[in-house]
């Protein structure tokens, strides 16, 4: 299942969390060779995970990480603008309506599905905050998985090649996308409104609240 | 949309133009109550609301913000909310909510969490008498506008905070100048994006950008902020 979690809320989520920071490790560390640190425990960690950040993560049965990715408002530090402003021609993207997608992970395992979910998740908190864009720092090779999945990033730059390659994007926040989403996704349009619902409080009526 | 009041923000250099202002906002935003909030980096208070005074020092006789679900629920978040999605169920939560109710602040709301430098936070909140139908139609016209008219008035504070001497002036990098000078000389998006070999998301992304940090509304208010400030080549 999809879960939105903030830093100070993930906590209470030892298994999901524990994993998630491992399985960063395992992703951007061991398998792509980014300069990112690790830690003693083997978790992949860095300073913007420190801002409280919201965390959309794929949730296994058996509560472990099938993927995550990592979700900041561009009014305040991102990576993009901190250290990756020669990928969008010296442009600070700055906007309370764009958000920062960063540490896009997947489980090793996990199938298409999953990457579908996560991004089906970006779509939803976007289309929930109205905001025009998502704007993300990712692994280049990670271009075609977001284009199979249905949303396809406009790419404003990249940086190195092979699997040094590293861009930025732009990801529209439309309405027209969640259809293509939930189908690769494989979840019906009522349970992601569900998995919603359970982060972010379900709509109450409040005319008969107040009643 | 807010034109007229941004304007008039922008105009304002010290925290009792600002009050002022932000008391005009519950006209322009046609809601029945607006509160501004925020705490700074070392703890320092601000706020300007059009509750009842009465209400106001009921609220923070009983030390409310306790319990009151908004504050729970904003508190070291960044997406906005709509009072709807929070939990008013418990009892204390309910007797709370009655009490605001008969104070006349509405039993609609929306709260804008506002991260701003260095562990400064604000809370932007417009609330109504609304009933549900009229509140989802108004919320999906104006939320943009909500949360854009409250970062601007965040921006506004810290500038006066800061000191107006130090007042920043407003800079754009070449690609922002170059999409809003386009549009200046007539350009649609389109044609824009074409003559700067950009895509029209990457336009639309840089001319956000430049929004921002013009403290405009739209597009048209951006070129126009960006024209009186001398910062386009037209």
């Amino acid at each position: 299942m999809l879960r939105y979690l903030y830093a100070d809320q993930i906590a209470r989520h030892p298994r999901l969390n524990d994993t998630m920071f491992r399985d960063r490790a395992a992703q951007f560390s061991a398998r792509l060779g980014w300069e990112v640190s690790v830690d003693d425990n083997g978790n992949e960690r860095d300073g913007y995970d420190d801002l409280n950040p919201l965390y959309i993560l794929w949730e296994r049965p058996d509560g472990t990480h099938g993927g995550s990715l990592r979700l900041l408002p561009t009014t305040g530090d991102t990576m993009l603008n901190d250290h990756f402003s020669h990928l969008t021609d010296g442009v600070k993207i700055q906007s309370p309506l764009i958000w920062e997608c960063t540490r896009f992970c997947l489980a090793p395992g996990a199938g298409a599905h999953v990457s579908a979910a996560l991004m089906l998740g970006v779509l939803e908190a976007g289309l929930n905050a109205h905001l025009t864009y998502i704007a993300g720092v990712f692994d280049a090779r990670m271009i075609r998985v977001y284009r199979r999945v249905g949303w396809g990033p406009t790419v404003l730059g990249t940086d190195g090649t092979g699997r040094d390659a590293i861009s930025a994007g732009l990801w529209p926040c439309e309405e027209s996308y969640r259809a293509r989403l939930l189908s690769k996704a494989g979840i019906s349009s009522e349970v992601s409104n569900l998995w919603y619902d359970r982060s972010f409080g379900s709509p109450i009526e409040r005319t008969a609240a107040v009643a | 949309m807010l034109e007229s009041f941004l304007d008039r923000l922008s105009q304002v250099g010290n925290l009792d133009d600002l009050d002022s202002a932000i008391l005009t906002l519950s006209d322009e935003l046609n809601v029945e109550h607006v509160v501004y909030h925020s705490v700074s980096s070392s703890g320092e208070q601000y706020a300007v609301t059009t509750y009842h005074p009465t209400w106001v020092n009921h609220y923070l006789g009983n030390d409310y913000a306790r319990i009151d679900p908004v504050v729970l629920a904003c508190l070291r978040r960044f997406h906005p909310v709509d009072w709807k999605r929070l939990d008013w169920s418990g009892k204390a939560t309910r007797n709370f909510m009655h009490e605001a109710i008969d104070a006349g602040v509405g039993s609609q709301g929306y709260s804008i969490p506002i991260r701003g430098p260095s562990g400064q936070f604000a809370l932007f909140t417009v609330s109504s008498r609304d009933n549900d139908d009229q509140w989802t139609t108004y919320t999906q016209d104006y939320t943009r506008s909500l949360i854009l008219a409250s970062h601007f008035v965040n921006q506004k504070a810290l500038e006066i905070e800061r000191g107006t001497d130090q007042a920043e002036i407003v800079s754009l990098s070449p690609r922002e100048t170059d999409a809003l000078t386009l549009l200046a000389l007539g350009m649609n998006r389109a044609q824009a994006a074409d003559s700067l070999s950009i895509s029209e998301h990457t336009l639309r992304v840089y001319i956000e950008s430049a929004r921002f940090k013009l403290a405009a509304m739209n597009t048209t208010h951006a070129v126009a902020r960006a024209m009186n400030q001398g910062l386009l080549r037209v």
